[in-house]
């Protein structure tokens, strides 16, 4: 059964790219657009990991990744964090809410690829 | 006895004296004398007795003569000339300009009366230098606390200098209106409560915030500094923040410090445009990396051997967009940018007169066109401008003016409008190109190598430019919009200017916090309140109201009238008509006004630490402690009532008004019947009686309060 990965950005021109390159890799993709919707896809979907942005409307992508680390059914889901903020204040949040991952934009696709397969292997 | 009886008595007394004298002898003689002899003796005499008692009678007669005008020349000679020297040293011991004494009687009472003159005149030499020097020490002190003052006032920043417990000593202009903003005094009235001679500092910055930056600088000092200073941000209650450097006042220069100076920038604004700033550069950063990210990954995808022509466009289209978005966001952020450092350019204050007659110069040396200002502008206007670039302007707008076939009279004239000035530059409405030509001018680069236009110029100044047609006097125009100098458009600055003495009180580096026991201290040296309130009617208990509460503070002595405090209240009820004529304030005046429970905090903060004073003040205080409850603000502090020390030092008078009060002291009063105007009426009044209670024994403040409890008008209850 292939894994399912949830892509969650308010912004389509990123999700475009993400979404094509992670079916590419094998993979099946979700997507969501806003805080919210995220954090029901997750509880609903369980998804073996999550690309999720950091600034989204409705709920930022750091409580959302706080809200699925303070559930205890969804432990073993990998979270990597895509944001555009890179100050060091913004990373350690991150790291704080329970991401595993911390990835600052703009980056490169193949590595991103590369370090969700490492996660999911 | 009259003066004649006396001087009869005078005469006739050697005569009386000279006969009991000889009766006695002959008594005496008699005593000495056998029986037989005296009876021999009685015999001899009895027969010569005619003859006899006729010498005798003669005898004494001349001695009487003798003896009294030995006595006369006694007195002439020595004793009344020894009496009015007497009387003339008694009134020169008292005034010194009185005359020295004549020289009269006994050449050894002239010698000595010439000996008095001389001393008199010695004294009178010695107390005329003194004098001297006194007033020309206080003629030199006077000269620098005029130049301090002067340079005070120019300074741009606020300053307030301070005695080591916080007491404001002086102050500036600036430090003024700058409290005018920090105040929490509804209708932008307040800042007198803040800021004033006497007053603590510690209202407008925190005590332990001050005292920490005092240590800083003394431990400095200590290790050696000579100019140890400080710097730091404090932020008020009312949310502003202030830059504040704090430098020491030193005895002898080197010596303990005795005292502080603050220099305050308030940078809120500053500090407010900064975070704006940062806010704009922040997301700017966070927006790029999102279009970065987004083009990057398209572009990863279209390395993608086997992509579909929809999949290409697609990421193609991604590219696209994310490239109009940055340039659009680099373009909002030029714009910004732009704006910004528009409101960041450095303008300086310069009087309109100064402004005009250098431009009206610069006209005429460029193109020969005289342009004189043919409006005198106020001689207070002083304008907040970028004066180079403002006179580049108008001499850029003349020349074109100027050019053939037109060459119209220019003038130039510049008024006040609001908070704002009117500069125009003028000339005859006939001999004015087209309009189209006009309006474009002000949007072409003023010099050949580009640069600013004469609009971008106005919007330096945070102002307008525009083309103006007086129709009825044929005048056309550039009217620039500009602002005035900061302050200058307020009060504070002119009150600064015209009362410049009294932002002065070195005598408070005297005062100490730890012998303010008000009761025991005398009433010369107390901080005094005076105040007075319009109402509504004289009710209080029946639902009369406060109108207007005026009230001017005293200091060592002195009534501080640039710190008045005046407040309109909005009594939220009607204004009985009958009352206007009277109080002066009418239903308009007070629509709008804050209402008591907003002015009386106000006015507790300004009569904060000082003693109230009030002409019938039970009245007004009755209406401040019926406030009491509804605004949770009581004022405890000692009350004066002038009403009750004049009964106490004229209990014969027939009236204790106000009035009547000021005439007996022969205080000329104006403006009765404001709240202010009757404070200040009140202040006065209250000075003169301070010596007179003196003279009668009342010097404490506990003094003047038991003296007043019992005077009769205390038993008045309203």
């Amino acid at each position: 059964m292939t894994a399912k990965v949830l892509i969650a950005d308010d912004e389509p021109n990123i999700v475009v790219s993400l979404e094509f390159m992670m079916k590419r890799a094998g993979y099946q993709v979700l997507i969501a657009r806003d805080g919210p919707s995220a954090l029901e896809a997750i509880r609903r979907e369980r998804p073996r990991l999550v690309l999720l942005d950091g600034t989204m409307p409705g709920m930022t992508g750091f409580d959302v990744c706080a809200a699925a680390r303070a559930d205890p059914e969804l432990g073993g889901m990998k979270i990597v964090m895509l944001t555009a903020k890179g100050r060091d204040a913004d990373i350690a949040r991150g790291v704080g809410a329970g991401a595993d991952a911390y990835v600052t934009k703009p980056f490169s696709t193949r590595d991103l690829v590369k370090m969700v397969q490492e996660m999911l292997a | 006895m009259s003066r004649k009886t006396r001087r009869i008595g005078a005469l006739l007394a050697p005569g009386a004296a000279l006969a009991l004298w000889l009766i006695l002898g002959a008594l005496l003689l008699r005593s000495t004398l056998t029986p037989e002899q005296d009876g021999a003796l009685s015999g001899a005499l009895g027969a010569a007795a005619g003859p006899l008692i006729g010498v005798g009678l003669v005898w004494w007669l001349v001695g009487s003569a003798l003896g009294a005008w030995a006595v006369g020349r006694v007195q002439k000679l020595w004793a009344a000339p020894a009496a009015r020297l007497a009387d003339s040293l008694r009134v020169m011991a008292e005034n010194p300009a009185a005359p020295a004494p004549a020289p009269e009687g006994a050449p050894e009472l002239q010698a000595l009366s010439a000996a008095v003159s001389d001393l008199a005149e010695r004294r009178k030499a010695l107390q005329d230098g003194l004098e001297e020097r006194v007033s020309a020490a206080s003629a030199a002190v006077a000269h620098e606390r005029d130049q301090l003052a002067a340079l005070m006032a120019e300074l741009q920043q606020s300053v307030v200098v301070c005695n080591l417990e916080g007491r404001i000593l002086l102050y500036n202009g600036r430090a003024r209106a700058l409290t005018k903003k920090l105040s929490r005094a509804p209708g932008g009235a307040g800042g007198a409560e803040l800021m004033g001679l006497g007053r603590s500092i510690h209202g407008v910055v925190d005590a332990a915030r001050l005292a920490h930056a005092r240590e800083s600088v003394e431990r400095r000092h200590a290790r050696g500094e000579a100019a140890a200073s400080a710097r730091f941000v404090a932020a008020t209650p009312e949310g502003r923040l202030l830059q504040i450097g704090m430098a020491p006042v030193r005895s002898g220069g080197a010596g303990a410090m005795t005292g502080f100076v603050l220099m305050f920038d308030d940078v809120t604004e500053d500090h407010a445009a900064q975070a704006q700033r940062d806010r704009h550069l922040q997301g700017l950063i966070e927006a790029s990396r999102s279009s970065f990210a987004s083009m990057q990954a398209a572009l990863d995808m279209l390395d993608y051997p086997d992509l579909e022509a929809g999949e290409r466009e697609q990421f193609q289209q991604v590219v696209r967009d994310e490239v109009g978005a940055m340039s659009a966001r680099l373009e909002t952020t030029a714009a910004e940018a732009a704006r910004d450092a528009r409101i960041r350019w450095p303008l300086q204050d310069m009087l309109g007169a100064d402004l005009l007659s250098a431009a009206a110069r610069r006209i005429e040396a460029e193109h020969g066109a005289p342009a004189a200002a043919i409006e005198t502008p106020p001689e207070d206007l002083w304008l907040s401008v970028d004066s180079f670039g403002l006179i580049e302007a108008l001499v850029f707008l003349a020349g074109r003016l100027a050019q053939p076939p037109q060459a119209p009279a220019l003038s130039l004239r510049l008024t006040p409008a609001g908070g704002r000035a009117h500069l125009d530059l003028v000339w005859p409405g006939g001999a004015a190109p087209p309009a189209e030509n006009l309006s474009g001018w002000l949007g072409e680069p003023m010099n050949a190598e580009g640069g600013p236009s004469v609009r971008d110029l106005a919007e330096r100044h945070g102002g307008e430019i525009w083309l103006e047609r007086d129709r009825k006097r044929d005048l056309a125009f550039f009217r620039f919009l500009l602002p005035l100098a900061s302050g200058g458009g307020e009060t504070a600055d002119s009150e600064a200017l015209s009362s410049r003495p009294e932002y002065y009180d070195f005598n408070l580096f005297a005062a100490s916090e730890a012998s303010r026991h008000l009761d025991d201290r005398p009433l010369m040296d107390l901080t005094y309140t005076v105040f007075d309130t319009e109402t509504t009617g004289l009710n209080p208990s029946g639902g009369d109201e406060i109108l207007q509460i005026g009230a001017a503070r005293i200091v060592n002595g002195r009534i501080l009238r640039g710190e008045l405090f005046e407040h309109l209240v909005d009594p939220q009820r009607d204004i009985p008509e009958a009352g206007i004529p009277i109080h002066g304030v009418t239903p308009e005046m007070v629509r709008g006004q804050p209402t008591i429970g907003e002015v009386l905090p106000v006015f507790h903060a300004f009569a904060a630490d000082t003693a109230l004073v009030g002409h019938n003040v039970a009245f007004d205080m009755r209406f401040l402690a019926l406030k009491e409850e509804s605004t949770g603000i009581r004022f405890d502090q000692p009350v004066l009532d002038t009403l009750l020390l004049s009964s106490l030092l004229h209990p014969e008078a027939t009236s204790h008004s106000l009035d009547s009060i000021a005439g007996r002291l022969g205080v000329k009063i104006s403006g009765r019947h404001t709240a202010a105007g009757d404070a200040l009426a009140t202040a006065e009044v209250f000075l003169k009686l301070l010596p007179l209670l003196r003279q009668k024994g009342i010097e404490t403040l506990g003094q003047a309060r038991t003296a007043s409890q019992d005077s009769y008008y205390a038993r008045l209850k309203y």
